[in-house]
């Protein structure tokens, strides 16, 4: 069953993707998925401040700098991984190197 | 009221409530009715007891409040009828029991319901999860968190397994000698388990620590009515080995350090001399077992705190016997380890290559002894590509912050 892997980080943790401590250990987990054999997909994203948003508004599209202000978390980026259950994709969850402000949240994929 | 005597409330609090609970339950084979019955009475003493001190009968106080709790469902009728009459025949049995003259202290049944839980029929994946919420009372939403599973999913086997104890009526009962070798296995490896939990429960995370303080606990329990079961107090001793060393597994400033740099200084020597003392015990019964080797070889790693040094090859010997007794893959990889230390670190790393690759692809310990074998070998570019797996799988940051350390020495 493939889960998408969601994480969202605090604002420190997108000011820290330089520092080889924080880094190191995302290159080190994606590592382990691709070893283990069951990353689908996945990518992660520049900082939230990067974003541009595209609303529509009856007839018009409405484009916006910027992320949403509210929330201390924003999207990072996400894995898509291939696993066997629930269990295992949660296993592979709390091994996800956020900080203690980010999170990890675990959704299966839409079946089509 | 201090936090220790809040404590202690609890701690009495859960043990009167799991001799409750195995007492209805092996009279009425329905555990859920029984936790209904007893739920809201242990929630009100949780929260009663630690403010007001522990009642002089613990489980007479928890009975009555109990039987109040179940006369307003009655008239609610929110208790089905048949359930109903099994659980309220206990409960009289049980307040029978209580008034007896000369009867003080009430029956310790608890060890019939960790045969109950830990039963054949049942799926081995939930007999710790099952042991630690009917007989500690512990809630679902906690024991999911430790497990990583979602509240409802560990709702759900449980209550699966509750219900397969009542409809497949499995006995509440010690089983017969003949049969209690392979049964009391069971029971043993789900107190370990829950120990297991317990000890990976160490970066903040109170809840989890008091696991491995309730495992020992439920271990003395066990020991207090098969006194003379080897593997039992083997389990013990080894529990107690862990657990002498906890405050020497991080240091002062918070970071992992691994069993052979621990200052054995920060051990509890009084851990390591009842440790001691019950191997010594559980040898003299001439019947080696799995739990008992296990625990000898945390002895040989807590002599290091009075010889200085390590005796690798006493320790090779003792990984030879367990993973001739149980070869679970962590074995397999701590004795490739002690053989790395004990001959040198190619004979490890063969030891390592024999393994199968499927089995250790996702296996962190497999990596991080490989790592650490790789760069006593000289090989430091293989090294610092192993350490990255193990790295990648650790589940804790401590670790993970280890091993980065590690990494960057191999990378000089």
């Amino acid at each position: 069953m493939q889960y998408a892997l969601i994480i969202r980080e605090a604002a420190e943790d997108f000011e820290r993707r330089s520092d080889p401590a924080y880094r190191d250990g995302w290159v080190a987990y994606s590592k382990a998925l691709a070893q283990a054999g069951i990353m689908t997909g996945g990518a992660g994203l520049t900082g939230p401040e990067t974003g541009t948003i595209v609303r529509r508004k009856g007839g018009e599209h409405d484009v916006q700098d910027g992320p949403y202000p509210e929330g201390k978390e924003q999207l990072g980026g996400f894995y898509l991984i291939d696993v066997p259950d629930i269990d295992t994709a949660l296993e592979w969850a709390t091994r996800v190197p956020i900080s203690d402000k980010g999170s990890v949240e675990v959704r299966p994929r839409l079946q089509m | 009221m201090p936090p220790d005597a809040g404590r202690a409330a609890e701690k009495v609090a859960r043990q009167s409530y799991g001799k409750l609970i195995a007492f209805l339950a092996a009279r009425s084979r329905d555990v859920p009715a029984a936790e209904d019955a007893l739920s809201e009475a242990l929630a009100s003493a949780l929260r009663v007891w630690p403010e007001r001190g522990i009642p002089g009968n613990p489980e007479a106080w928890l009975l009555v409040a109990a039987r109040r709790n179940l006369m307003q469902a009655t008239r609610h009728r929110t208790v089905e009828a048949k359930a109903q009459t099994t659980i309220l025949i206990a409960f009289e049995e049980a307040e029978e029991r209580m008034n007896e003259a000369g009867k003080a202290v009430f029956p310790d049944e608890r060890l019939k319901l960790l045969f109950a839980c830990t039963h054949p029929a049942i799926e081995s994946s939930v007999h710790t999860a099952l042991m630690l919420q009917t007989v500690l009372g512990i809630e679902a939403r906690t024991i999911a968190r430790t497990f990583v599973v979602s509240p409802d999913t560990m709702s759900q086997r449980l209550v699966r397994a509750k219900a397969k104890i009542r409809d497949a009526g499995i006995p509440f009962a010690v089983p017969p000698r003949p049969a209690l070798p392979g049964r009391l296995a069971a029971v043993l490896s789900a107190i370990y388990a829950g120990y297991g939990l317990g000890w990976d429960g160490l970066d903040g995370e109170e809840e989890r620590h008091s696991l491995a303080g309730e495992a020992i606990w439920l271990g003395r329990a066990l020991l207090a009515v098969l006194p003379d079961e080897p593997e039992a107090i083997g389990l013990l001793s080894l529990m107690l080995h862990c657990e002498a060393r906890r405050n020497a597994r991080r240091d002062s400033d918070g970071r992992y350090v691994p069993l052979d740099e621990q200052d054995t200084a920060a051990w509890n020597t009084i851990m390591i001399a009842e440790a001691d003392s019950l191997l010594r015990k559980a040898g003299s019964f001439n019947r080696f077992g799995p739990f008992q080797c296990q625990a000898a070889i945390q002895s040989v790693h807590a002599a290091r705190r009075l010889s200085g040094k390590t005796d690798w090859q006493a320790l090779t010997t003792l990984y030879a016997a367990l993973v001739m007794m149980k070869p679970t893959l962590g074995a397999h990889v701590s004795q490739a380890a002690v053989i790395g230390r004990a001959l040198n670190a190619a004979a490890g790393l063969k030891r390592l290559d024999q393994l199968d690759p499927r089995a250790v692809a996702s296996y962190q310990p497999y990596w991080a002894v490989r790592a650490f074998l790789l760069s006593q070998a000289g090989d430091d570019t293989a090294a610092a590509d192993a350490y990255m797996t193990a790295i990648g799988l650790s589940d804790s940051p401590a670790v993970r912050d280890f091993l980065a350390g590690r990494l960057k020495e191999a990378r000089l």
